[in-house]
């Protein structure tokens, strides 16, 4: 039976508490989710019962850590359903998974005059590492545009054919924007890019935790996700390659763990997922991250999925009633990731937060680590409220209310 | 009072719905615009020095209540200063920021010791500060027309 999302809250302890004397009503999960109670047991009990080096010992716990790291990583695969787990690299979270695809594989393949595409939405962990392989390389970085609010903010599909010439090397793009709310329609970008013969690198930190993901459907060569952004704990995250890329990459850091020989003079590497997890990995956060996965998958990813962007949905229709509040991203109606983002005029988000925070509910106010998208906005920040798999209806009127009394408060004569 | 109507104090309401020396100063012969990387916010100042002295000044760009008002003020208390003034004065509101605690002479800052009480927004209290006392340390200007 499926599990029910009524009942799901009393899994989180952290989620019952109060602040400020009110309980908490969490709705910043884009930034970071809580943590069900089986992920925190997995962390305790490999530490109590495991805690062991993996690869190396010969000896039992030695042996029992390896096999949970190993898990973590076939169940990894399994979640994305990718054909093999030594397609599954454990790194710290979707920015270090993006930052060793532009170190690996960039300087070998690309030269002056090629060039990378991302998109104006993008997070920083997904331009800026773009914007250095550029400057690195002599490669051209450009962006695929977002259209205007009244379309709902979503990328220009015409520019992006325009833009995918013979000459891009690799297309980097978000499945959903962390600012906008926007979901790419990532298999068709994917199969676009490779009709030009571009490599794709799928931003999922904001999808994994909350839609359905198939590599193989999706047709990416790299996708990347944060565990702590899908019930996980922080500190670990996956990159997804290609295994034939994987293979004929370098790796990006080197030392024990790594190494097939090694001599005085060298050292040979081992096939991938080992070439690119240099040192001891993080073996507890992996160990707990399955157990998010497993949680999640008693809910199923599309009911995750139809939970949040009902709740979105429902919260961008009772907000756009606020006075003087501008709703950003996809319009009313308009398919929304499990998020809103909204300015109000003549309150700036700081204040929105802290005054939301006296009323228990925890938002973000700024710029989403998206600076150059709310230049292109016109706003200097937007406040955030994100939802996931513990949020309800109730959650929603104690931010509408909430918002109604700060206009009232900051605009009152 | 609460924490939250201590920040808020009315007299920072007040210089946030109606901010004093707001836009543009034609006749400034300095500007300096100051960015809080975090939140994205920015505050431009415009001052006339004449004679080692704030002839004129004013202030504009996008901030919260707090960084809007605290600039508000300090636009109020600035003009007629020397540098030497302004910097016996912002020192007196870091002061009041860290301690939580302002003397009766102090008077319109004395409303910011609310701010002590979140750490976060001591930053936003101080922006337009940074960039007047910035634009006091620097050589004369050509006009700025526009
Ligand atoms: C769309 C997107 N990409 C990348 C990241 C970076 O994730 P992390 O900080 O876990 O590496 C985030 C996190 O905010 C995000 O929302």
């Amino acid at each position: 039976m499926p599990a029910d999302f009524s009942t799901a809250r009393a899994d989180f302890p952290a989620l019952h508490q109060t602040v400020h004397g009110r309980p908490l009503v969490y709705l910043d999960n884009a930034a970071t989710t809580h943590k069900p109670r089986v992920v925190i047991d997995a962390l305790v009990r490999y530490y109590e019962r495991d805690n062991s080096n993996v690869h190396r010992g010969l000896h039992a716990l030695s042996m029992r850590a390896t096999d949970s790291y190993e898990a973590a990583r076939a169940r990894a695969a399994t979640f994305l359903n990718a054909a093999d787990p030594a397609e599954i690299i454990f790194t710290r979270g979707t920015t270090e998974g993006i930052n060793l695809v532009a170190q690996s594989w960039g300087p070998a393949n690309l030269r002056a005059g090629d060039i990378i595409l991302a998109t104006e939405m993008e997070h920083h962990s997904n331009l800026v590492p773009w914007q250095r392989l550029a400057a690195r390389t002599g490669a051209t970085l450009r962006l695929v545009p977002v259209v205007g609010e009244d379309a709902g903010h979503g990328l220009d599909l015409d520019a992006l054919d325009r833009l995918l010439t013979p000459q891009v090397k690799i297309f980097a793009f978000t499945h959903i924007s962390n600012t906008l709310g926007t979901i790419n329609r990532a298999s068709d970008l994917c199969a676009r890019a490779k009709n030009v013969g571009a490599l794709t690198v799928v931003d999922a930190a904001q999808s994994a935790g909350h839609e359905p993901l198939d590599v193989r459907a999706l047709g990416c060569d790299f996708l990347a996700f944060s565990g702590h952004k899908m019930a996980g704990p922080t500190g670990i995250g996956v990159l997804y390659g290609r295994r034939a890329l994987l293979d004929a990459l370098d790796p990006w850091q080197t030392g024990g763990g790594m190494v097939a020989s090694v001599s005085y003079e060298g050292a040979q590497w081992k096939p991938s997922p080992e070439r690119f997890e240099a040192g001891t990995p993080n073996i507890a956060d992996a160990v707990a991250l399955h157990a998010a996965m497993d949680y999640l998958d008693t809910f199923g990813r599309p009911a995750l999925a139809g939970h949040d962007h009902a709740l979105a949905a429902r919260a961008a229709i009772e907000l756009a009633d606020i006075p003087g509040l501008r709703l950003i991203g996809p319009r009313p109606g308009q398919l929304r990731a499990g998020l809103v983002s909204f300015a109000l005029k003549d309150v700036h988000a700081h204040d929105v937060v802290t005054f939301a925070d006296q009323d228990g509910i925890a938002l973000r106010g700024g710029h989403h680590c998206n600076q150059p998208l709310m230049k292109k906005l016109g706003l200097p920040s937007t406040v955030r409220a994100s939802f996931y798999l513990y949020n309800t209806e109730a959650d929603i009127t104690a931010l509408t209310t909430s918002l109604r009394r700060i206009v009232s408060f900051f605009g009152g004569t | 009072m609460s924490d939250f109507d201590d920040l808020y104090r009315d007299i920072i309401l007040d210089h946030n719905r109606r901010p004093r020396h707001r836009g543009k100063l034609p006749t400034a012969n300095r500007v300096v615009t100051g960015d809080n990387p975090t939140c994205g916010d920015n505050c431009t100042v415009y001052l006339r020095v004449e004679d080692g002295r704030i002839a004129d000044i004013s202030f504009e760009g996008s901030s919260c209540a707090i960084s809007q008002a605290s600039t508000s003020i300090m636009t109020t208390r600035l003009k007629g200063k020397t540098a030497a003034e302004a910097e016996v004065a912002f020192a007196g509101l870091k002061d009041i920021l860290s301690t939580g605690r302002a003397p009766a002479e102090f008077d319109e800052l004395a409303a910011f010791a609310g701010v002590h009480s979140f750490p976060a927004r001591v930053k936003c209290a101080t922006l337009g500060w940074h960039a007047a006392l910035e634009a006091l340390r620097q050589p004369d200007q050509p006009q700025i027309s526009s």
